[in-house]
């Protein structure tokens, strides 16, 4: 039963893989602008924009070029950088490694800062704690995320002694440690959404007849709460985690930007700001690929929580 | 007990409501009323370099200290606000406009058409908001007119799937076919009876959406793809700021709060009107 809900999960993401494809691909190069003229400056001689062009196979039509782009990604080629004149796929492999533990350290960070704070509301439902509790998503939505990155280097790493301003340490106790900032960047970001779902999932299931049944057998609050009460309500919250995973990602882009951590965002930042097409390109399509694969991966963390979601 | 509660909590939220509503329209006024007398109420040219005074701490010349080079901040800070307001409330008409016209078309009818636009909805939903919006800002060039068309082409996604939904459970209502009934052609059934039923859910999100954008807007100016400087823009001004974090920590932080107060006033009409829009 799992592994066919895995499979057909999988087949699912076939046709919006290739969607994905068609839209980066497009996004870059049926936009008007002249990536020869952006790159070499607007006085560059004819000749040198000629070369340029069939270097990079611009020349050819734009159906060509998209089916060479496409028989490149079968066979793991993403195209070349014209900074650097590597492949991508060797500008990207080193990079996967802060991005995902960012991502694992922000996650868990969210749910740290979003169980107590919605178990509080939702216990005090309508009185001051909930009231306090539901302004906080309001004032988050307009958190900029670079912003919050900056107030914690600010106000925290530059007074505390242990952490660092930014960078990614060399061995593992230092790369965590230079993690939870950022981490907690993230987290405040997607905290606003997380918060409010599980604030009012929580409510919903403390009013269903289990909850009304455990305590009638004479389980104690605590016990109510967190085994009957927040198992259930999690699972909602999971589900809000990959729907605004492509928010989270996001905000990943910008946070390693901002404290300088050698992921995958900062790389596609610094491709833009270079005039990078094909870093660029490359990368879209990777974080379009890295959401979708977490999705995946939610589904089935949620599947094996909650066995009903198989047979939907 | 809980029949007393449940009795008094809806009017409870609702005096609640209208509370965040006044609030925050309060607030929002009082910006906007600052950004638009901006030209007369602030001391200095938010472009005038003055080297004698960069860096200057807060005073009474400079209420809220100068920048690197030497330009106001107070100034700025309401020159900003005009821009940026502007670009967030300006940018979210199209995808509005279009993302409810579509879901409204896709819900409606059904089929095909529908099936065209959740797969465009779920593709571009699929990507990170800001790898779509620094991708699509790249290859239109950095400056404000490719924010407007970025913002277009991505925001509308989250406006056709609410209105989509909305129409689908409408088009089984009773006032839908008797519409039917009446002969009225589909734009009319569409525009003239559906629209109006299903158009509060669209128009609150808008209201978190302006606070997306502009949060948006902000960080493509943080990174040099949005407002090209010198212009005053709250992202840049953060941006600038980040080199003088050990002396001059306000720099970054004050443009920052401007942000936030502008966000949580545009939350909370939004979390007014749901309610205000929809009297139970």
């Amino acid at each position: 039963m799992a592994l066919r809900y895995f499979l057909r999960r999988l087949l699912r993401m076939i046709p919006v893989i290739l969607g994905m494809t068609i839209i980066v691909f497009f996004m870059i190069h049926l936009v008007p602008g002249d990536p020869a003229r952006t790159l070499l400056g607007p006085r560059a001689p004819a000749a040198a924009i000629e070369a340029f062009n069939l270097r990079w196979g611009f020349d050819r039509p734009l159906h060509e070029q998209f089916l060479s782009f496409l028989g490149g990604l079968f066979q793991g080629d993403l195209g070349t950088s014209m900074s650097y004149n590597v492949p991508t796929t060797e500008l990207v492999s080193g990079r996967f490694t802060p991005t995902l533990l960012l991502l694992g350290i922000s996650a868990l960070f969210a749910m740290i800062i979003s169980l107590p704070l919605a178990v509080v509301a939702a216990l005090r439902e309508e009185r001051t704690p909930d009231h306090v509790v539901r302004v906080i998503p309001m004032v988050g939505l307009g958190l900029p995320a670079f912003w919050v990155g900056i107030l914690l280097l600010t106000f925290v790493a530059l007074r505390v002694d242990w952490l660092p301003v930014g960078g990614y340490g060399a061995t593992w106790p230092d790369r965590l440690i230079a993690m939870i900032l950022p981490g907690l960047t993230v987290a405040i970001g997607i905290a606003p959404f997380t918060i409010r779902s599980l604030r009012s999932s929580l409510i919903e299931v403390m009013e269903a007849d289990y909850i009304a049944t455990a305590r009638a057998k004479g389980l104690g609050g605590v016990r109510v709460l967190w085994a009957h009460g927040l198992r259930n309500a999690v699972i909602p919250t999971v589900t809000v985690l990959g729907v605004n995973l492509g928010w989270l990602v996001g905000n990943t882009l910008i946070v390693e930007k901002v404290f300088a951590l050698p992921g995958l965002g900062a790389l596609m930042i610094d491709a833009v700001l270079e005039r990078d097409f094909a870093v660029v390109q490359g990368m879209a399509l990777i974080f379009g690929l890295l959401v979708v694969l977490v999705n995946l991966l939610a589904d089935v963390v949620r599947a094996s929580l909650d066995p009903r979601v198989q047979l939907s | 007990m809980t029949a007393v509660s449940r009795s008094a909590s809806p009017k409870a939220a609702r005096g609640r409501r209208s509370f965040s509503l006044m609030i925050g329209a309060g607030l929002l006024g009082v910006i906007v009323v600052l950004a638009i007398l901006a030209p007369w109420i602030t001391p200095h040219d938010p472009l005038a370099h003055n080297l004698e005074s960069i860096l200057a701490p807060p005073s009474s010349d400079y209420l809220l200290g100068t920048d690197h080079l030497g330009r106001d901040v107070w100034t700025r800070l309401l020159y900003a606000a005009r821009l940026d307001l502007l670009i967030g409330v300006g940018a979210v008409i199209t995808p509005f406009v279009t993302g409810t016209l579509l879901g409204a078309v896709a819900g409606y009818y059904g089929g095909r058409i529908d099936l065209a636009v959740s797969a465009a909805t779920d593709m571009l939903f699929a990507f990170p908001y800001y790898v779509l919006i620094i991708a699509l800002v790249f290859s239109l060039g950095p400056g404000i007119p490719s924010i407007f068309i970025a913002m277009a082409i991505v925001a509308w996604v989250s406006y056709a799937r609410i209105v989509r939904g909305e129409v689908l459970s409408a088009r089984g209502q009773q006032y839908v076919m008797a519409a039917k009934t009446l002969g009225y052609s589909d734009l009319r059934i569409i525009v003239r009876h559906i629209l109006p039923n299903v158009i509060t859910q669209p128009v609150t999100y808008a209201m978190s959406d302006i606070v997306v954008i502009i949060v948006g807007v902000v960080t493509l100016s943080y990174l040099g793809l949005g407002v090209p400087p010198p212009t005053p823009d709250w992202g840049s001004m953060i941006a600038s700021g980040q080199s003088y974090l050990t002396t001059q920590w306000q720099l970054s932080t004050i443009p920052g709060i401007a942000v936030v107060i502008v966000g949580l006033s545009f939350s909370l009409i939004g979390d007014g009107l749901t309610h205000r829009l929809r009297p139970e």
